[in-house]
């Protein structure tokens, strides 16, 4: 019988997806080192230049350095490299963040849901109206009212997300009741937390960890609509999001501004997606065809 | 049959008693003064302070709750101080080009993603299969401007096969015709599909093969039916409950992709209408749109839930 | 579905689409006869008196007509009025009106419905109030004279009748200007060369105007915003596209005539482009201003804020938010410098950053430390990157900053509060004015220092509201010239606002169309035509 471990490291979506996303992830902490400079500071002289020029640029603090623009500059005179580089860290931040709220707020509100018949009702008709509302408007009110940094942008994707984790959580919970054990440690008088922490919380691991996945690939790209909007993070946080945002404005003439950005956003969500169809595939080849 | 719709329709009003209050409150929660951004940047203080008396906004928020809340039932959504227009006649007018868009966009993925899925599965770990899946996981890991101005870049700046932007209307005294109208949308709706043929195709992929397996199947083939009866009647015909199930959830993500492609084609549709609505804190238009999106994303999975019953005889209520 | 009949059906549909569309096509107007043009905002609200936003303005200029109008050369023309005279005393102005003018209902146009007009826009408009103080009454003797008796001789009486920017004198219906000036008129009548099709106006997508056949234009040529007006095409468009990059996609290809503001990143490029030209209407560009809330610490104190003006430098900003060399220029007057008022012979303010100075003067100012509440609007990209330079220099100065990033309707909904910035108030945010709006002390909104009930920022400078006084009763030339300049002085003594720096923001144009205007920066729709 092939252990988990082994299962999971023979399915390619998985290899490649993890690969993907540990690259991803040592370059953004790397950043600093990769030939990189301040990616929010801006120097007017190199304003648009063309990918690969090497120049002077002036340092806010006075000093002035070589630098090659790999990726070019932006209209602001900031080296696109350096924001995609650094970029990485705040998209990766806000994707895993996301997904750790939406889990964590969710699986509460799933297990208490699914467990305590009177929190069921009208838990659930909350849900309900909050899934109602169509989450990039939700997210975009959010923003506007929580104003726009990173913990409450994080804050505005993970809402509209909670919903869905608390219905599947729920659900688990309800045919998990059922089961034996948990009548048994009932019997027992063992407290209610205990039980849901001991026996529900373990089997529901699972597919929330494939949920979480795609909560992250679809946070990445909701903070980008949120900066193609406006209401994003403000550019002295760069985001890939946010960079492709900002270079929209002159894409027919430097499309580098837009395209490299995506070159790094679209492989990185991608990844996160195959991660959470070999993770689905692997620990619960049922559950495929119950979600679809 | 019939008092399982007038249930589930009544289960509907709760939900959307919820959804006007979060919406409500959370509007007046927010920065960002409504009166403010009508008065515009030679205005004094005085003259916001009198704006927000004649918008009603300085009354106690639970007053101006069911103040609203007494004007929908009556079917008024309120009126918009920022476009001096009532809620109602903005929707009316905008509602055409997002109809288009978004019934169009539905129509060309399930077009195309259900016989593309269902021959994937049929013909399973061919190169069809393989690049279908590649494809459809790659459909949802592109922002939707992304694929937007690529599209509009090769079909309208360099080809010149389509046009850049803007809507025409497909009837009434502005009209230019059928074909006009549908030039316009076809990048719209080229870009919109991407997810939705993603997402489309997967789970008929996933159901086509599962049905395949089954040994219904095996008796269809070897009473001598063609392939295509086969795939159609029997394979397709039993995996339209999941099919079903993700156009209804799609709808959701449609509405987010819905605003960005209007925003980029520069159509006037509720989308744009919105996003504009946000920025310059037009609560009655907000919160009239997100009543409107809320209602018809809970009566699309309600008709789901419906055709449920007619498409597959064994699911009864 | 037999084969036969599925057939059938196609042709028959495709017929009769092919019909549809071939009817629809003899409707239209020749390519040539409408215009199709972008403004630079949604056009929102429809009453320019009741707001200044610059594209009501510009809508007002398309149905409204005006008593007097502002020429190339920055004189004041008739426009409406056929002749005007003056009694001795100067207290009595007579105005006659031009025959033939008629609103757009059918009705002709008199003096009632002038007075209606200028009694609400004077209700709105500063430099309206400031005449309608010197008004003892308005008095119509007969259709087409208007009378205005003065309390005493005012010196502005043209400059204000014939006042370019917002808030613009109209003349409207006298029925429709007996709407109070607090409320939105809901009627779009004018006796302009343009008609408002309000029945075709879709908010936030499209609004139309259709020529007045009925116009009476004037003979002269035009030149400004005066002379004659005349009109060359049927039927204008104006569309409204949000997305920087559609509006570029859109005029290079072809869809759009005009664009009325494209980013300056996409200046260079379209100044190459084949089949569009880059030509600019306001030679006198506008002008990016920081402002400073003088209740609050740290900017209560005047040593502080002129510190915070040494330390910025105009150079950076032009160069930052501009990015266009040939676009921008350094202005160090309160004034535009093409304008009549202004002088950059100026003491106090030099436009050039000196961190080391401003760093000395903060230490002696006993400057200690409170962060600076700085706002920027992160939707704005007109003045989007102007607080981001401001932060830089000001910290290498030695202020503290603490950057605010909102939407535009969070920020102004914020500049309204006269809290304590740590609580939801402000310490200093950014804009930009036209020309128009600023080249005289009694129409810019920044010089109205009456403290609690002035401009955002609450200067209380007495100094400043006694030399406008004056400034209304001098003699137009030297006189005037001295006040304002005077006025500039202390306002760069006290550090009212700091002015960082002028810039022009061209149009883009299909090289098929021609006669574009130069005006006091309002994009006119007269004297353009199409090939």
């Amino acid at each position: 019988m092939t252990s988990l471990n082994q299962r999971l490291w023979d399915h390619g979506s998985v290899r490649f997806g993890a690969a993907v996303l540990l690259l991803v992830l040592l370059l953004s902490l790397a950043a600093p080192w990769l030939g990189t400079v301040d990616p929010a500071a801006m120097d007017a002289n190199v304003i648009n230049q063309p990918a690969g020029k090497s120049g002077a640029f002036n340092l806010p603090d006075g000093t002035v350095v070589q630098h090659t623009f790999w990726l070019g500059t932006d209209n602001f005179g900031r080296d696109v490299y350096s924001r995609v580089m650094y970029g990485g860290r705040i998209s990766l931040v806000v994707g895993i963040c996301t997904s750790l709220l939406a889990l964590s707020l969710g699986g509460l509100c799933g297990m208490l849901a699914g467990y305590f018949r009177r929190v069921d009702t009208v838990l659930m008709r909350f849900m309900d109206g909050l899934m109602a509302i169509p989450a990039v408007l939700l997210a975009i009110a959010l923003v506007a009212v929580l104003g726009a940094n990173v913990a409450t942008v994080v804050v505005a994707i993970a809402i509209p997300e909670v919903p869905r984790v608390t219905r599947l959580v729920r659900s688990l919970v309800l045919s998990l009741r059922e089961e034996a054990y948990v009548e048994a440690a009932r019997a027992l008088a063992t407290p209610t937390a205990v039980i849901l922490w001991r026996h529900i919380l373990p089997n529901a691991m699972a597919p929330l960890l494939v949920q979480g996945t795609f909560v992250a690939a679809s946070a990445v790209l909701t903070e980008a609509i949120l900066s193609f909007l406006g209401l994003g993070l403000p550019p002295d946080v760069p985001t890939w999001g946010n960079i492709m945002a900002e270079g929209r404005v002159q894409f027919s003439m430097q499309p580098g501004n837009v395209l490299f950005p995506a070159l790094f956003l679209v492989p990185t969500v991608l990844a996160i997606n195959l991660l959470g169809d070999g993770l689905r595939d692997v620990l619960d080849p049922k559950f495929a065809k119950r979600v679809g | 049959m019939g008092s399982f719709l007038i249930r589930r329709l009544l289960a509907v009003l709760p939900v959307l008693l919820v959804v006007s209050l979060l919406v409500f409150f959370m509007l007046r929660l927010a920065p960002g003064d409504p009166a403010a951004v009508i008065a515009g940047n030679n205005a004094t203080s005085e003259d916001i302070a009198n704006i927000r008396a004649h918008m009603g906004l300085d009354k106690p928020i639970v007053a101006q709750y069911v103040l609203w809340l007494g004007q929908v039932l009556q079917g008024d959504l309120g009126y918009s101080y920022y476009l001096s227009k009532p809620v109602t006649a903005l929707v009316a007018q905008r509602m055409e080009p997002t109809l288009a868009l978004a019934l169009g966009t539905v129509l060309m993925a399930v077009c195309i993603a259900v016989p593309l899925g269902s021959l994937a599965a049929w013909r399973m770990g061919g190169w069809l299969d393989r690049g279908l899946s590649a494809f459809s996981v790659a459909g949802f890991s592109v922002p939707v401007f992304v694929i937007a101005y690529l599209l509009i870049y090769v079909f309208a700046m360099q080809l010149q096969w389509l046009p850049v932007q803007g809507y025409k209307p497909i009837s009434g005294a502005q009209s230019q015709g059928t074909w006009a109208w549908m030039r316009q949308l076809i990048l719209p709706w080229l870009t919109l599909s991407t997810v939705y043929v993603a997402l489309i195709a997967r789970i008929t992929r996933a159901s086509v093969s599962e049905a395949l397996q089954e040994d219904f199947i095996r008796t269809a083939r070897a009473k001598g039916l063609s392939e295509l009866a086969v795939l159609v009647r029997h394979a397709l015909a039993n995996a339209a409950v999941p099919i079903v199930t993700v156009i209804g959830i799609g709808v959701a993500l449609l509405i987010g992709g819905v605003v960005v492609t209007e925003t980029v084609y520069a159509i006037p549709g509720l989308g744009s209408l919105t996003v504009d609505a946000v920025l310059n804190r037009d609560f009655p238009v907000i919160q009239g749109l997100v009543l409107l999106f809320s209602l018809s994303y809970v009566l699309i999975n309600l008709l789901v839930d419906t055709s449920y019953v007619w498409l597959d005889p064994r699911i009864r209520h | 579905m037999s084969r036969r009949l599925f057939v059938q059906a196609m042709t028959a549909t495709l017929m009769a689409v092919g019909t549809f569309v071939h009817v629809q096509a003899q409707n239209a107007l020749p390519a040539n006869k409408v215009l199709r043009f972008v403004p630079h905002a949604n056009l929102a609200v429809l009453d320019p008196i009741w707001t200044t936003a610059y594209v009501t303005r510009n809508h007002g200029y398309m149905i409204y007509d005006t008593l007097f109008s502002e020429d190339a050369k920055g004189k004041i023309q008739p426009q409406m009025v056929q002749s005007y005279s003056t009694s001795k005393d100067g207290k009595v102005w007579t105005f006659k009106l031009r025959s033939g003018l008629a609103f757009h209902d059918g009705k002709p146009v008199t003096s009632e419905d002038v007075a209606a007009s200028l009694k609400r826009w004077s209700s709105r408009d500063t430099m309206g109030g400031v005449l309608f103080a010197f008004v003892d009454k308005l008095e119509t003797p007969d259709a087409n004279t208007l009378r205005m008796l003065m309390k005493e001789p005012c010196a502005i009486v043209l400059e204000a009748l014939g006042k370019a920017s917002s808030n613009v004198p109209f003349i409207m219906p006298a029925r429709i200007a007996a709407t109070p000036g607090t409320e939105q008129i809901k009627e779009h009548i004018g006796s302009g060369p343009f008609i408002f099709k309000a029945d075709e106006f879709k908010p936030g997508a499209v609004a139309v105007y259709e020529r007045n056949t009925k116009y009476v234009s004037r003979t002269e040529a035009p030149s400004g915003l005066a002379g004659g007006r005349p009109v060359n095409f049927d039927r204008v468009e104006w569309v409204i596209i949000r997305d920087p990059q559609t509006q570029f996609n859109a005029i290079v290809a072809g869809e759009v005539d005009i664009v009325e503001q494209p980013s300056f990143e996409q200046y260079d490029t379209l100044k190459k482009t084949a089949g569009v030209k880059v030509e600019d209407f306001a030679p006198a560009g506008f002008q990016y201003i920081m402002r400073f809330n003088h209740i609050h610490p740290p900017f209560n104190n005047p040593k502080i804020r002129q510190a915070a003006m040494l330390a910025v430098g105009q150079q950076a900003f032009i160069n930052t938010q501009v990015g266009v060399p040939e676009l921008g220029r350094l202005c160090r007057s309160i004034y535009p410098c093409s304008s009549q008022f202004a002088d950059e012979n100026t003491p106090h303010f030099t436009g050039v950053a000196n961190p080391a100075k401003a760093r000395e003067l903060l230490k002696e100012a006993g400057y200690d430390g409170t962060p600076i509440v700085m706002m920027r609007p992160t939707d704005l990209s007109a003045i989007t990157k102007l607080p981001l330079v401001a932060k830089q220099q000001l910290e290498a100065a030695g202020f503290k900053v603490d950057l605010q990033q909102m939407d535009w309707a969070s920020l102004v909904a914020r500049r309204a509060k006269k809290d304590p910035p740590s609580q939801g108030g402000w310490n200093m945010f950014f804009t930009t004015w036209a020309a128009g709006d600023i080249d005289s002390p009694l129409t810019s909104a920044m010089l109205n220092a009456k403290g609690a009930t002035g401009w955002f920022g609450w200067q209380d400078e007495p100094r400043i509201e006694e030399l406008k006084a004056k400034f209304a009763r001098a003699h137009e030339g030297s006189e005037q010239k001295k006040i304002a300049s005077d006025i500039q002085s202390i306002v760069f003594e006290t550090a009212s606002f700091v002015p960082l720096g002028e810039y022009r923001n061209p149009t883009v144009l299909r090289n098929n169309v021609s006669g574009l205007l130069q005006t006091p920066g309002i994009p006119v729709m007269w004297g353009l035509a199409k090939r």
